[in-house]
């Protein structure tokens, strides 16, 4: 009787759970961020304070300098990061791909660093960035060069960021691009090979077009991850020295828990999330504008 | 693809290990380091008396709460894992099954695409506000909670393409034969998707676990998972390399795990909807 009653009313409820965190833990806290980002919020031992202050946050925001830096920071870093990685794992995917065997050991160490928590990696690539023993400046000793402060010097921290996020996520566009090598059709490969096709036609006439839709997949899905990027840069220099690391998510962080301005965070939050559906909305409306284009209607 | 032969093929197998050289020394030398003496880690000796102090120091010493850490984090893993499959496969199936080119179903798949590419601090300063006013914040709950939700796109992602590659003949005849829906989808569908509740289920685990942005404000120091406590601690003691490194290590163990033991699945469920 009572499996009666679940199977009447089963397509009612299936989706009550989901809705119900998604409506309480991801649509109200935005929401909510409109009033916070209204206010001067205060919470002291007697409770939490709230004053109607619009124009204060909004100075806040137009007068933030160390948001442009942080603005900067996260292109450069997005950028950067995710062209080095697409070169890479596509080369990597590209190699292992046309490994007469091995293919699966391969690939299974290639997944390490993705499962890694991200703050564990921050607190190996300290010891690896050591300026005094790390295993980079034994390798940089080696070849004879002085020893690189990579972590501490504005000339290299950006960089040393992008190596470790370089060193996470090139295995992620790896496994994306080798498992859509794998399908490519066969026959095409083989008639560019009878053709007397060199390697190098191979890739840029044949497979890199056959890979378009898996390249733009594994940019795309890197680019949003490597946009929140928190952990690691968190542990490895918290942004600094001085701004050079300071990325938009650290900045959130600091101007929520550390300064503890709720109200301007909750502002600069809305802005974060209004360019990212703005950018959404116009990605969305130029891929259809393309799929038009090439199917001629 | 086509195997390379001759020379083309040792050129091929030098840049793969070199790749795989890349991915797995860094891990390799901090595992050296997390059984060196603090001594050998400063003269870089390559060879070296191997010790366990640093993992019996960074588990059992008096300042440090790592084992309780790493209870906090299992639970929360577990509990938030098992929580997330039962909601986002009961919510795919729903969207898979009477919503799917609906108006409605789009909005949803819509925002939980929006959500994802969030950064999640822009929503920890209102859940803060949020679990402070209903007395959850520093308890263990709350991090289960949220952790769900973050959770919860991937799983449904993962969720729908499995249920859009069960037959639909199948469900007829159950429902001929006089299953009803809930039967239909407990008994029929489930084990058939079996391999997607796997995947999310590790990956959701794996995330959660991993999990730091909201842990670190959400948590004080008796309900801090492992990654709050690796940051707290390479913060405040730096110079303890060795144990840094120990303690890195014990927080990647379960990772090493899966990875070996669930590499098919795993693989499976990241390139999930990438592919197709």
């Amino acid at each position: 009787m009572k499996d009666d009653f679940l199977n009447r009313t089963f397509r009612h409820w299936s989706m009550w759970p989901c809705l119900a965190f998604l409506l309480v833990l991801s649509v109200y806290p935005v929401l909510q961020l409109v009033p916070m980002a209204l206010s001067t919020i205060q919470i002291t031992a007697e409770g939490t304070f709230w004053t109607y202050s619009p124009r204060r946050n909004l100075d806040l925001l137009l007068g933030d300098e160390v948001l442009r830096d942080a603005i900067v920071n996260t292109l450069v870093f997005v950028v950067l990061s995710v062209a080095i990685e697409m070169v890479l794992g596509f080369f990597a995917a590209l190699f292992i791909a046309c490994m007469p065997r091995g293919r699966n050991f391969a690939r299974t160490v290639m997944i390490l660093p993705i499962l890694l928590p991200a703050v564990a990696i921050g607190s190996m690539w300290k010891l690896l960035f050591n300026y005094d023993f790390g295993l980079f400046n034994q390798m940089v000793g080696l070849i004879g060069l002085n020893p690189i402060n990579w972590l501490g010097d504005t000339r290299w921290a950006l960089l040393s960021i992008v190596i470790v996020d370089v060193w996470h996520w090139t295995p992620f566009v790896f496994l994306i691009l080798f498992a859509s090598i794998e399908t490519l059709p066969q026959d095409v490969l083989e008639a560019g090979r009878v053709d007397g096709a060199t390697a190098w036609q191979m890739i840029s006439l044949i497979i890199l077009p056959l890979l378009g839709p898996a390249l733009a997949v594994a940019a795309l899905f890197r680019a949003i991850v490597a946009f929140k990027a928190f952990d690691q840069v968190y542990l490895l220099t918290s942004g600094g020295p001085g701004t050079s690391t300071e990325l938009l998510s650290l900045h959130l962080n600091r101007v929520f828990f550390e300064q503890n301005q709720l109200g301007y965070g909750a502002m600069l939050s809305l802005s974060i999330i209004g360019v990212i559906v703005a950018t959404l909305a116009v990605g969305k409306w130029s891929a259809t504008q393309i799929e038009r284009k090439r199917t001629g209607r | 693809m086509i195997p390379l032969h001759g020379r083309a093929a040792w050129i091929g197998y030098s840049v793969v290990a070199l790749a795989i050289l890349f991915i797995v020394g860094p891990t390799a030398w901090i595992f050296l380091n997390s059984i060196k003496y603090q001594i050998a880690i400063y003269s870089g000796a390559w060879v070296f008396e191997p010790t366990l102090d640093n993992y019996i120091e960074v588990l059992f010493s008096r300042r440090s709460d790592l084992v309780h850490n790493l209870w906090n984090s299992f639970v929360v893993a577990c509990l938030s894992t098992v929580a997330v499959l039962i909601v986002g496969s009961l919510g795919a199936y729903g969207i898979h099954r009477w919503f799917r080119s609906r108006l409605f179903a789009k909005l949803l798949m819509g925002w939980v695409l929006i959500f994802h590419m969030i950064p999640v601090i822009t929503l920890v300063g209102p859940w803060y506000l949020f679990f402070q006013s209903l007395g959850l914040y520093n308890t263990l709950l709350a991090l289960v909670l949220t952790h769900i939700t973050i959770n919860l796109p991937m799983t449904m992602w993962i969720m729908l393409t499995y249920f859009n590659e069960v037959p639909s003949e199948l469900r007829e005849a159950a429902t001929i034969d006089g299953c009803g829906d809930f039967t239909t989808f407990r008994r029929i569908i489930l084990p058939l998707v079996g391999p997607g509740l796997v995947s999310s289920g590790i990956l959701s685990f794996v995330f959660s676990w991993n999990e730091f942005a909201i842990a670190l404000n959400l948590t004080a120091r008796d309900t801090a998972t492992v990654p709050v406590a690796i940051a707290r601690f390479a913060q405040q003691f730096e110079i303890l390399h060795a144990q840094m490194a120990a303690s890195s290590m014990i927080a990647i163990a379960p990772a090493l795990l899966l990875m070996i033991f669930g590499q098919r699945f795993i693989v499976r469920g990241l390139t999930t909807g990438a592919v197709k």
